[in-house]
């Protein structure tokens, strides 16, 4: 697999690492309540299909990616920065 | 044996070789399988089950039956293909699955029992007692059945992997391979060009077609040296591209030096590559597939492709007499040039009713081979025709059932191929593999032509997605007769009738899986075990799939295939992970001071990647503790130095720095004085603890962060996602610069003396407070001085840049031991944290929250923090959670063990009384008895109260106390001097 990084250009899938779900980003409020704390931190949906993954590009620049991909036919359909998708 | 003026082997150049301990001769540019054919060796291996003979069936890697073992000990390498191998001088090959030799097969036995051992033998005859499968069943079948072997010991080889890039990525390099290659490559594309053969051109080599007026090898050798002359092209020999991956990623297999005799030593053996394409044409040809019928597997029965190939590239004749069987067109090719080349042709039986006849040689029309006779080699075929039976003398019979096309990588995504009648025989589907595009004979394209126009199209294709101008391509003119077969998979009858030669599998055994319900082409395939071999079913899986499609009353298509998936060829660990045996496994990282570390003999340990001293064994300590208590004990009493560079440190600047730091540590750091170091705690977002550390402030706007060593990597990604995913708006920067400085802990009570004797300047408590941090200058080199302790002892921790380390471990070592101080190693390090109760990952293991490690009053009430609101559940801090706790032994076990679990006194240790574990244990030569940290029910309330610690594992039971975890000095009194 590749993943083009906004920074490096295209590389392997072994310069970065997972870490799950992108609404990772939309962190609530301290005061935002159980229910929300409870989906932003366990309950993420593990779709077949379109997912909008975080991924670190550790083993090069050190940006935390959003790649937009398809788990069923593994393309990647877009790669942004972190620091500029949040949702 | 060969033919005279015929094969493009050199006949200047004979070549030496044993086979099973017997000499022979070939000439370079031989494969094993065409020198054995030669010398009029048709008898190469034993059958995988019942031991049948077994000669050569085809001249490619889908080889199933000629396998041999090459070489000894640890370089002994088992299933070669002999029609791969080549030859060299001195080349010495041994014959498989055969007891005591090829000749006198005792095992053979195997085939008089065959009417036992069908599909599902094993199912439903070793089904009990269950026991008696590990111990004697299976031992014995596998002793039974099986092809080679490895010797045991451990691989002598080398291998390699390496990387490549490229604009179009040419899977093999027959005539449509070579002619995307030309047209990409003159275009000025990157092309690679792979094929798997020692020499390239595909069936050119095989055939006498002409290309371009020219015999075909002629055509190929001049394409070659034009692709040769262009920079921009790679020509790959001896390369198997063996998968197809995610984004244009493939990998492939280089036999690097297989076929080289004498290796120098540290030769590559293979190097197993990650080629990555923008675009790719696949050019991989077709494989010819046998027809089914009683006792086909007989040496001597060959794939009329392949008795075409021996005549026409190595020069031999498969056989003096030979018959020709099939299907289709092919069977006049082979009989036109065996003819030509002079060998005799004793019948040629064609299934086809409407068959061509001719003058030069006898046609049966529409008649089959029905059965063969020669126990260890082929001596006559009968045929079947509507007039009756015909026996005919032969030494050799070729067929062919047609051609399947060999679209394993177009499936290696999960596409499936589609079924095209008018071939019998698969195509790839559009799009099945992205970028990638098919051409030639593996795309049903089956005439010279076709494959040379197809493979001009896919590369003018590719080069029209990559946007670059191509240049004049003309298609050389070839032949393009039609290819027209009439499917025949088995031929109908009595007896045992081969579909998978390798595996043993019968028509039969598919028939009856069906019989059996096992309808689905998957169920089939496991229980038969059909196309499970390491040929995996190349030649033989699409007549299975026939013949269940048959005995099921279902089409084709609808019966499906099989998953296709990679490698394609077999493919040795060995390749897959070069470089990765012994201390390749990881990579290592060494401190400043290792070289001085291991010259005292300090056994290392790894810590992460890191390696780090475990003990400073001495002359007379004869166990690692004695080594161990003098090294805390020297460190109570005099100071000790011990390298802790390996520990994270994070260079964070900016004026948003101190609220970065705020919210990722549960306490305040803002309001941190510069010149100040303070004790961090950092929470995961679901509100256990991620790891701690002391955070210094170096200036207004300047930290500097240390992480545990096991999480620095894991502390930076944190860092980065928290800043860039979650507050990017903040102003600051920061990097990892834990190999920058090399930093060392200097405690005891005498560490204030030896530092400023090393230092030159004196370290007064009021300028250097216990927590204090600044900058001093070691000679003309500026260092940082940290007065923070992980041992409860005055001490400090000072750091300079990585290139100054090893000189000042040197000087600090030499001061310590001026003092009756000295290093200490890991070892003592742990024992001095448990006795002062200080945590490590053995306590914030992921599963401990602030509440649990007795730092709940850490998590700032002013201010939200990575962690904090989670860490408030209900859950996550109540008092029937396991808290910190020490203990102590009290009863006549004195032993503590990290792992053992604790129960109250007067309960049974069972698991429904679990109230909590230990996870560090030490010897405690300060307090004279073991020490533990653990995690107890309550614990905080429970100091005083005596509970059993038992290790069901190890068999230890000890009484011991509950006690606070800060054992020694508890109000910190020796720390702030």
């Amino acid at each position: 697999m590749r993943i083009t990084c906004p920074h490096c250009g295209e590389r392997d899938r072994r310069e970065f690492y997972y870490r799950g779900a992108a609404v990772d980003l939309d962190r609530p409020a301290p005061d935002a309540g159980e229910k929300a704390w409870d989906s932003f931190v366990y309950l993420h949906d593990n779709p077949a299909g379109e997912t909008r993954d975080l991924w670190y590009h550790e083993g090069g620049c050190g940006a935390w990616l959003v790649v937009t991909r398809n788990t069923v036919t593994h393309a990647v359909l877009k790669t942004e920065l972190a620091s500029q998708a949040r949702s | 044996m060969r033919v005279a003026g015929k094969g493009l082997i050199d006949r200047d150049k004979p070549v030496p070789f044993t086979f099973d301990g017997r000499a022979y001769s070939g000439f370079e540019g031989d494969t094993l399988a065409s020198a054995l054919l030669a010398n009029s060796v048709r008898l190469m291996g034993r059958s995988f089950k019942y031991h049948r003979p077994r000669g050569v069936l085809t001249a490619g890697s889908e080889e199933p039956n000629a396998l041999v073992t090459l070489g000894d000990g640890g370089a002994q390498e088992p299933n070669i293909r002999a029609t791969v191998q080549e030859i060299y001088p001195g080349l010495a090959a041994r014959s498989q699955n055969r007891w005591p030799s090829l000749d006198l097969d005792l095992m053979a036995v195997n085939d008089l029992a065959a009417p036992f051992l069908g599909a599902g033998f094993y199912y439903k005859t070793f089904m009990w007692p269950r026991r008696f499968w590990e111990k004697l069943y299976e031992p014995v079948i596998r002793r039974a059945a099986g092809l080679g072997a490895l010797s045991g010991a451990a691989n002598t080889d080398r291998y390699e992997k390496a990387y490549a890039f490229c604009d179009l990525l040419v899977i093999g390099a027959g005539p449509a391979g070579l002619m995307a290659a030309l047209v990409a490559g003159r275009a000025g594309a990157d092309v690679i060009l792979a094929d798997e053969d020692a020499r390239m051109g595909g069936r050119l080599l095989a055939e006498t077609l002409a290309v371009d007026g020219q015999p075909g090898a002629l055509w190929v050798d001049s394409a070659l040296e034009e692709l040769r002359a262009l920079p921009n092209v790679r020509l790959m020999t001896r390369t198997t591209v063996t998968g197809a991956y995610d984004q244009g990623t493939f990998s492939a297999l280089e036999r690097v030096s297989h076929h080289i005799g004498q290796r120098p030593s540290g030769a590559v053996l293979e190097t197993f590559w990650r080629i990555v394409a923008k675009r790719t044409v696949l050019a991989a040809g077709a494989l010819e597939r046998p027809i089914a019928f009683r006792n086909n597997d007989r040496p001597g029965i060959m794939m009329a492709g392949a008795v075409r190939a021996y005549l026409n590239r190595w020069g031999v004749a498969a056989g003096k007499r030979v018959a020709i069987f099939g299907n289709n067109d092919g069977i006049h090719r082979t009989a036109r040039d065996l003819l030509q080349a002079g060998a005799h042709v004793a019948a040629v039986i064609d299934s086809r009713h409407d068959a061509p006849l001719s003058d030069d040689y006898k046609v049966y029309r529409g008649a089959q081979v029905c059965d063969t006779s020669g126990r260890k080699g082929l001596e006559a075929v009968t045929l079947r025709r509507a007039s009756g039976m015909d026996r005919i003398q032969a030494d050799c019979l070729a067929v062919t059932g047609g051609w399947n096309t060999s679209v394993h990588l177009t499936c290696h995504m999960n596409a499936r191929p589609d079924w095209r009648r008018d071939i019998a025989g698969f195509v790839p589907a559009p799009d099945a593999v992205p970028g990638l595009r098919a051409a030639g004979a593996c795309n049903g394209a089956f005439s010279t032509a076709a494959c040379l126009r197809e493979g001009v199209e896919a590369a003018l294709a590719a080069l029209g997605d990559l946007g670059i101008k191509p240049a004049d391509a003309p298609i050389p003119a070839a032949e393009d007769d039609a290819y027209t077969l009439s499917p025949l998979w088995a031929v109908p009858g009595r007896g045992r009738a081969w579909l998978d030669f390798q595996n043993d599998v019968t028509v039969k055994d598919v028939k009856q899986a069906a019989t059996e319900n096992f309808r689905s082409v998957e169920h089939m395939k496991r229980y038969t075990t059909q196309g499970m071999a390491t040929d995996q079913g190349k030649s033989s899986n699409v007549a299975a799939l026939a013949v269940l499609a048959d005995a099921t009353g279902r089409a084709i298509p609808e019966t499906g295939t099989t998953t296709f998936r990679p490698p394609y060829t077999p493919t040795a660990i060995a390749a897959l992970g070069a470089g990765g045996e012994g201390m390749g496994f990881a990579p290592q990282r060494f401190t400043t001071s290792h070289q001085a570390l291991t010259a005292r003999n300090a056994p290392m340990v790894e810590a992460g990647l890191w390696y780090r001293p475990s003990y400073f064994p001495q002359p007379g300590e004869t166990t690692w503790r004695q080594s161990c208590d003098r090294e805390v004990r020297m460190v109570r009493e005099a100071v000790g130095v011990c390298d802790v560079s390996t520990l994270g440190k994070i260079d964070i600047q900016g004026p948003d720095a101190g609220a970065f730091l705020d919210f990722v540590y549960t306490n305040m750091f803002s309001t941190l004085k510069p010149g100040c170091v303070r004790y961090g705690l950092m929470l995961r977002e679901d509100g256990h603890v991620m790891d701690d550390g002391t955070t210094a402030r170096l200036g207004e706007h300047h930290y500097l962060m240390t992480t545990t060593t096991a999480a620095a990597g894991e502390v930076m990604r944190h860092l980065d996602f928290v800043h860039q995913g979650l507050w990017p708006d903040l102003d600051l920067r920061f990097t990892s610069v834990t190999e920058h400085w090399a930093q060392f802990a200097v405690a005891g009570p005498k560490s204030r003396a030896i530092l400023e004797a090393v230092l030159g300047q004196t370290l007064a408590d009021e300028n250097w407070p216990f927590m204090a941090c600044g900058s001093v200058r070691i000679g003309d080199v500026e260092g940082r001085l940290f007065r923070i302790s992980f041992s409860g002892e005055q001490a400090y921790e000072i750091a300079v840049p990585a290139r100054f380390g090893a000189s000042l471990f040197d000087a600090l070592t030499k001061a310590a031991e001026a003092e009756g101080g000295g290093l200490y190693g890991m070892e003592a390090l742990n024992v001095l944290r448990i006795e002062k109760g200080f945590i490590t990952h053995a306590e914030i293991h992921g599963r401990v929250t602030a509440f649990d490690v007795g730092m709940w009053r850490m998590v700032s009430a002013k201010k939200d923090c990575i962690g904090k609101t989670m860490s408030q559940r209900p859950g996550l801090c109540d008092d029937s959670r396991e808290q910190l706790v020490g203990v102590k032994p009290v009863g006549e076990s004195r032993e503590l063990l990290a792992g053992a679990h604790l129960y109250r006194e007067e309960d049974q240790p069972v698991r429904q009384n679990d109230q909590g574990y230990l996870t560090s244990v030490c010897f405690s030569p300060t307090l004279g008895t073991m020490l533990g940290l653990g995690f107890l029910k309550n614990g905080r309330e429970r100091h005083g109260e005596v509970v059993r610690m038992m290790d069901h594992l190890r068999g230890v039971e000890t009484l011991c106390e509950v006690v606070d975890p800060v054992f020694f000095d508890p109000d910190g009194g020796r720390m702030r001097g």
